[in-house]
């Protein structure tokens, strides 16, 4: 009884010392924020040290992601964009509705990539994956690839982030003799769909020999499912990369914080849970290196177009895209 | 009754239509405004000409197919005939994506069916293409469609039956008198919900149709308020997808004939059961249709069983804020449709037959993202989450019921309408001792696929969704997008199980109560 009145009566104190502490909004995408992904984890970490209210806002995926915030406008109520990625950056401070960062921060990535509104904080390459016990000797190639009779699951790029990624890869590699490899791919193709989540499970209910993910994706299966019959295949011509960043809004009413967090972002407590819960590669090696797994399958060459190049390239390569398809 | 008691009598439907009119429209046009108008190019019309031809095929096979199957489960008994005739509410209520893992498992490239052809030296099948999209839409649709006009078939007054019995008809005779006048009044209402409901179908067509081809409009929209933030685009595509839809409503209405039975004493008595040939047509029937929906769903199971004994925390929360959403949008979508439906059987009501079907043909994004700008600049929208999902669930739900509802309500009135006047039966005793115990068949089933609906949509509630609002379908996509397909799995089992426990309660509800 004692117990419960002492609580009742620290509650009652407590309660107007919780409405001032400063509350940091992040829009993120859905799966940063759901328990098994690096939400919980950084928001216990960051809450420690900044004396504020960390609050994650999920809104579908990485495009929903940037409509949303061109839908809110000036008035959005969110600090910090976290988990758009280098394809949509262009289009993101062309809304005017980020702010400069104003840092350069030391990473790991593979590629120099520096934007004055945006900063990374993780990152990945594109693969075909496959499972080893069915498909021993995967293509070197899109060339080798189209040249097979083998069946892949990809995923649309007017409705998903890798879907928009493996456009962009073909574009880099080939330029103008994009159209050719995708009639190429064309029969290969078993069928496009919506995301990733759809393609995935395609592939893992045996409707295609590959799908279109990334090369950290049978480090998931190794680490959480202890299964290592997945790999990805690694092609000649290199892999696209998706970078995926954060931005501080020009309207934020926490400069400070939203500073406080991109900060934080590059730094250990938040960079060590990416691998494991993102199983994307961390944008700043942690100290502790990277779970087993991560080295198995790196790419030679690395593909990036700016994310102006992207921006301007996409309608182009899309219909090329279409028409190659199409039959 | 009096000139204006008359004139009153309409107005709650008159109202509510308006209010519907104004949920969709206004939406539509807050995302219209932000732009200038659209110009349609080659590409957008072959997406529209796509559309339309996969929406055709679907209604048309799944109405067609569902006459024999509805017909079999009227005329016979036998073991087991409950729980098929429940169990055809359940892939309807499937979400999409559950959906086309069951259907592969049986046609897919590694399915039951082409494991069989490979054990007999014939070559494998593919379900990507049309064929594809089309079988798919035709296991979701043919269930509501069998059980819409099994609906048609139980109304049938005993005593046209017996009549046409005493009268020695053949069962040619009985079809030409009795069957097929009430198709006529059934059917263009079933096909025109199926119609439009594949019209706005978007994952399961992507998925299955094997390539950029195989688009909906429903998807252009999406790439233009996703990529493009177009969004006057997306106004003007959801107006032509509207626009379709309202053609489609239009035909249907035109064809629509009333049975004219007229009223019976309800007494319980079960069609001819013609043997022979008939006998094995209808037996069939039954176990084709019954295997097309068992095969699938039994393989939704056998995937989810494995992962739910550890099922994320977050999954329980989620399903008790999905089964609320579910229960209020089916009161509220259930008593909506009943007004509309009761005003819609006294005479032609263009307007309330608009207002009951637009719903359907919005695009759900257009719908959400609309609602999301009009109601930004009065309330952070994220803590409207709950109601908006509320409202737009009943909004989507209601056509679906109301076409199930305005059969019975035109029989309802033609039969006792004047009776219950003459008696100056009206307001809430009417509704007591007529409308109640008369619709409480349909009510109940319409009520059922209202909840179940409302339990699996995905719509609204991811644009609103904020930290700790998650619905189950939601966490489920959550899950499917994090490398947890197990899980994700389990989590789909437990929206479907949910969901048909819904629907199976409100169902049973109708059937006893209306017994």
């Amino acid at each position: 009884m004692q117990k419960q009145l002492l609580a009742a009566g620290l509650l009652t104190i407590a309660t107007p010392a919780l409405a001032e502490t400063p509350v940091l909004t992040v829009l993120t995408y859905d799966s940063f924020t759901s328990e098994w992904g690096p939400g919980p984890a950084i928001e216990a970490a960051f809450e420690a040290t900044c004396a504020c209210d960390l609050q994650f806002v999920p809104a579908g995926d990485g495009a929903a992601l940037l409509a949303r915030i061109q839908l809110e406008g000036a008035a959005s109520e969110a600090d910090v964009v976290l988990g758009l990625d280098t394809s949509l950056t262009a289009a993101a401070t062309a809304t005017q509705l980020f702010a400069p960062h104003g840092k350069t921060p030391a990473t790991t990535l593979p590629v120099e990539f520096a934007d004055p509104n945006f900063l990374p904080f993780d990152w990945g390459w594109f693969a075909f994956v496959h499972d080893k016990t069915k498909l021993a000797e995967p293509p070197k190639s899109f060339e080798a690839l189209a040249a097979s009779d083998l069946k892949i699951v990809i995923q649309d790029p007017r409705s998903s982030t890798p879907g928009l990624g493996l456009l962009m890869w073909v574009k880099a590699a080939y330029g103008d003799r994009a159209p050719e490899i995708w009639q190429g791919l064309a029969d290969n193709i078993v069928t496009v769909t919506p995301g990733w989540s759809e393609a995935y499970g395609l592939f893992l209910e045996g409707e295609a020999d590959m799908v279109l993910s990334y090369t950290t994706s049978p480090a998931y299966h190794l680490i959480a499912e202890s299964d290592d019959t997945k790999a990805a295949a690694l092609f000649d011509e290199g892999h696209y990369m998706q970078i995926e960043v954060a931005g501080k809004l020009a309207a934020t009413d926490q400069p400070a914080l939203a500073d406080q967090f991109l900060d934080f972002m590059l730094t250990d407590a938040f960079q060590s849970v990416i691998p494991q819960t993102n199983w994307m590669y961390p944008a700043v090696t942690p100290a502790g290196g990277l779970p087993e797994g991560f080295d198995a399958f790196r790419p030679a060459k690395s593909l990036l177009l700016t994310p102006d190049e992207a921006l301007a390239a996409r309608d182009a390569a899309l219909a090329e895209w279409q028409a190659a398809l199409a039959k | 009754m009096n000139r204006a008691e008359r004139q009153t009598r309409g107005l709650p439907a008159r109202l509510l239509a308006l209010l519907l009119l104004a949920l969709v429209l206004a939406p539509m046009a807050a995302v219209g405004w932000r732009g200038a108008g659209i110009a349609l190019g080659p590409a957008d019309w072959a997406v529209i000409r796509f559309s339309v031809t996969q929406a055709v095929l679907s209604a048309g096979f799944s109405t067609v197919l569902a006459i024999p199957v509805a017909r079999a489960l009227a005329r016979r008994r036998f073991a087991g005939r409950g729980a098929l005739v429940t169990l055809m509410g359940a892939p309807f209520l499937l979400p999409a994506v559950v959906a086309v893992l069951g259907l592969l498992a049986v046609f897919g490239r590694s399915g039951v069916l082409n494991q069989g052809l490979l054990a007999v030296g014939l070559p494998p099948i593919s379900i990507y293409g049309l064929h594809g999209v089309v079988l798919a839409h035709v296991f979701l649709n043919l269930p509501l469609a069998t059980r819409m006009i099994l609906q048609g078939w139980l109304a049938l007054p005993a005593e046209r039956i017996r009549l046409a019995r005493s009268l020695g008809f053949t069962p040619n005779e009985t079809f030409r008198h009795l069957e097929w006048p009430m198709l006529r009044e059934v059917l263009p209402g079933v096909a025109l919900v199926i119609l439009v409901i594949c019209l706005t179908s978007f994952a399961v067509v992507l998925t299955l149709g094997g390539g950029p081809s195989a688009t909906t409009i429903e998807l252009a929209i999406y790439q233009a308020v996703r990529f493009e933030f177009d969004l006057a685009r997306a106004a003007g595509l959801a107006g032509v997808q509207v626009a379709l839809c309202a053609v489609a409503a239009l035909v249907a209405w035109v064809m629509v004939r009333p049975a004219g039975f007229g009223a019976g004493l309800d007494r319980d008595l079960a069609l001819a059961r013609p043997g022979g040939w008939r006998w094995g047509l209808d037996g069939l029937a039954l176990i084709l249709a019954a295997a097309f929906l068992v095969l699938p769903l039994g393989a939704v199971v056998l995937r989810g069983v494995p992962g739910l004994a550890d099922l994320p925390a977050s999954v329980l929360p989620a399903a008790g804020r999905s089964v609320l959403v579910a229960l209020v949008s089916a009161a509220l979508a259930t008593s909506a449709a009943l007004v509309l439906a009761l005003a819609a059987a006294r005479r032609p009501a263009p307007g309330i037959e608009a207002a009951a079907t637009l719903p359907l043909a919005t695009s759900g994004l257009v719908l959400g993202t609309g609602l999301f700008l009009l109601i930004q600049p009065f309330a952070p929208p994220m803590r409207l989450a709950l109601p908006v999902t509320i409202l737009v669930n009943t909004a989507l739900s209601l056509p679906y019921l109301y076409r199930i509802l305005l059969p019975q309500t035109r029989a309802l009135a033609a039969d006792y309408g004047r009776l219950a006047d003459s008696l100056a039966l009206t307001g809430w005793a009417r509704l007591r001792w007529l409308v109640l115990p008369r619709l409480a068949r349909p009510l109940g089933f319409g009520a059922g696929i209202a909840a179940a609906l409302s339990m699996g949509d995905l719509g609204a509630i991811a644009l609103f969704a904020g930290e700790r609002q998650a619905t189950l379908p939601l966490v489920v996509s959550q899950l499917t997008g994090a490398y947890r397909l197990e899980a994700a799995a389990s989590a789909s089992l437990l929206l479907v199980v949910l969901s048909f426990a819904l629907f199976w309660a409100c169902d049973a509800w109708g059937r006893r109560a209306g017994a």
